[in-house]
């Protein structure tokens, strides 16, 4: 069994020193993407892994607490996009996109935090709470459960055709200049955003009453109510806090992208929770870095390791990467790049 | 030293886990400035009495009172909040939090000025003034015991209880630990003490009761608990 790893093991750096070697020597001949291709590459890399880091967030806050993947927080961030996208209509109608952007993109991202705070602490009422006491499975599968019935539930609210944010304006379509480099503008704001609010939660949890309690109960739930601690708000606040970290991710998604759909949450919901997992569930300071990792992955993965092998059309296989770099890590580190291995005890 | 109304009383409390009848009858009263200990073997209701008086196990009969007033069914903060704090079995720190984190958050309830407190505790404990900084789970278990003590004392509890705080410590820092509880009790906190530890407890107790699968079969001084020869025989490991 152990031999088997580590034959796995050495075959997958094997292959990776391989097709890397392969791209390489088609660099040094000429061919494969120019230097500035590589560079959006990672640019975009960097910003969409940023947003799947805030949305990983959630699935790790969650999973700190109560113990159980929350597979519904895809849907969470979905639904902060998809009213995001009805607010950005109706400002584009009445054209305060066009006038002021930062003040309409502002209300824009603060109905898409309400919205997906709201439909997280909904869903913690109930459809979670009351399955406090059941085994950890009982909840995981129900978040599946619910994470249907939120998607279909746009589908019938909205219907099931992707809708477009209105366009932003050129001066985020244009590239801007930083530190030398050539950056288009909404993947910079994307990244800052992300940045922003990153350091934003980890200071809340770091440092405030609340942000505390969260990190008791997600130890040690009795001892948290020893102290005083209100358990179930704690809860609350923690479903809280990782929605609007995935309405953020919502704002993002459609500055990256523009078009939303009912299905939207679920292919960056998984990825999100690969990033989670990536970085070690339950750690947070792992779940952005997981995000940004899966992010670079994907965007420079295809290129830099696919390409070297001759496979053709290789940016199409970005999830196929994705998901490779998922496995490869748990095969070479179960608890992810950052999480500690918790003992019996610490998970009681 | 004993005022007219207990400041924790049990009257005639019952507890089960779901069919299982654990304590059966317990009374006890417990009065300010004292220490009292409750001694016991193992599984014989001794931390199943603290997590009543917190309100973390509800009486199915009887009736709990905090200084004359009835507190069946309050939430454990709420009792926390009225004066109760514990020192739990196995300490039970935030072992991913730092030590002063766990200090900080003793006091997760008070509004006022804490800081006084915190350097008395750095004072009654001054290995732990260099330890400020690191995480919990990385400290010996009589430094764990230190900061789980502080930990408690940082709510500034009228009524401090303690499980069996000599549990899996070494005998040196077990006589250390209840150097400790007298000089908090001396301080003005009243001490529950539960232990297995009988000698050690009742050396420095003002009163002791003995558990026995959730019943009271013994009460009196501690003094006359000592000079019991049934006392001495079941609990004091002294052949008859
Ligand atoms: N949460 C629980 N559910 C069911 N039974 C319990 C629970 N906690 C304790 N017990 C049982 O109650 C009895 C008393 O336990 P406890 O109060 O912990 O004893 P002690 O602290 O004196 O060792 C034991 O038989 C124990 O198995
Ligand atoms: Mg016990």
């Amino acid at each position: 069994m152990d031999t088997f790893l580590w034959i796995v093991r050495v075959g997958a750096i094997i292959l990776l020193i391989w097709g890397v070697a392969g791209t390489v020597v088609q660099g040094l001949s000429g061919q494969g993407p120019t230097g500035e291709a590589w560079r959006d590459l990672v640019v975009a890399g960097i910003a969409q892994g940023a947003m799947y880091g805030l949305i990983a967030l959630g699935y790790s806050m969650v999973y700190g607490v109560l113990g159980f993947i929350n597979f519904a927080h895809g849907e969470v961030f979905m639904s902060g996009g998809m009213v995001g996208f009805f607010v950005a209509n109706y400002l584009w109608e009445v054209r305060l996109w066009e006038t002021n952007f930062v003040l309409a993109i502002l209300l824009v991202l603060l109905s898409s935090i309400l919205t997906s705070t709201l439909v997280a602490v909904i869903v913690e009422r109930i459809a979670y709470r009351p399955l406090r006491a059941s085994p950890r499975l009982i909840p995981l599968i129900t978040s599946i459960g619910i994470s249907f019935f939120l998607q279909y539930t746009f589908a019938g609210l909205f219907g099931v055709a992707v809708k477009n944010y209105p366009p932003p304006p050129d001066s985020l379509r244009s590239r801007v200049s930083l530190l030398g480099l050539e950056i288009e503008g909404s993947k910079l704001l994307v990244i800052v955003v992300a940045v922003a609010t990153m350091v934003g939660l980890y200071l809340f949890v770091e440092k405030t009453r609340t942000g505390r309690s969260i990190r008791a109960v997600a130890e040690d739930k009795e001892i948290a109510a020893l102290m005083g601690i209100d358990v179930n708000r704690t809860i609350v606040a923690t479903f809280a806090v990782g929605g609007a970290m995935a309405g953020v991710a919502g704002t993002l998604w459609a500055l990256l992208f523009r078009g939303v759909s009912f299905i939207t949450g679920f292919l960056p919901g998984i990825k999100a929770f690969t990033a989670a997992v990536l970085g070690g569930i339950g750690n947070l300071p792992g779940a952005m870095a997981g995000g940004v990792l899966l992010g670079l992955f994907e965007g420079v993965g295809p290129q830099l390791v696919l390409a070297g092998f001759g496979i053709p059309g290789v940016s199409q296989l970005k999830d196929v990467v994705a998901f490779t770099a998922l496995v490869l890590v748990l095969i070479f580190k179960p608890t992810g790049l950052f999480g500690e291995r918790l003992s019996a005890e610490d998970r009681a | 030293m004993a005022s007219s109304r207990p400041v924790l009383e049990f009257r005639n409390v019952h507890t089960h886990y779901g069919p299982v009848h654990i304590l059966k009858d317990v009374s006890l009263s417990i009065y300010e400035g004292q220490i009292v200990c409750l001694l016991g073997g193992n599984a014989s209701g001794k931390t199943t009495t603290l997590k009543t008086v917190l309100g973390m196990v509800v009486p199915t009969a009887g009736e709990v009172l905090i200084e004359g007033e009835v507190v069946n069914g309050w939430r454990t903060a709420q009792i926390v909040a009225r004066g109760v704090s514990m020192v739990p079995e196995n300490r039970r720190l935030f072992k991913r939090m730092t030590v002063r984190e766990n200090l900080e958050i003793g006091a997760y309830l008070r509004k006022d000025d804490t800081s006084a407190d915190y350097e008395r505790i750095l004072d009654m404990f001054p290995r732990l003034k260099e330890r400020l900084g690191q995480r919990a789970g990385t400290l010996s278990g009589g430094e764990q015991q230190m900061v789980a003590v502080g930990r408690a004392l940082m709510a500034r509890p009228r009524v401090l209880l303690m499980d069996e705080p000599s549990m899996g410590l070494a005998p040196v820092l077990v006589a250390q630990n209840f150097d400790i509880i007298r000089q908090i009790n001396e301080a003005g906190t009243t001490v529950f003490v539960v232990e297995q530890n009988a000698n050690m407890a009742l050396s420095i107790a003002d009163y002791g009761y003995v558990l026995q699968t959730g019943k009271i079969v013994l009460a009196d001084t501690a003094p006359n608990l000592l000079a019991n020869p049934e006392m001495r025989q079941a609990y004091l490991g002294e052949v008859g």
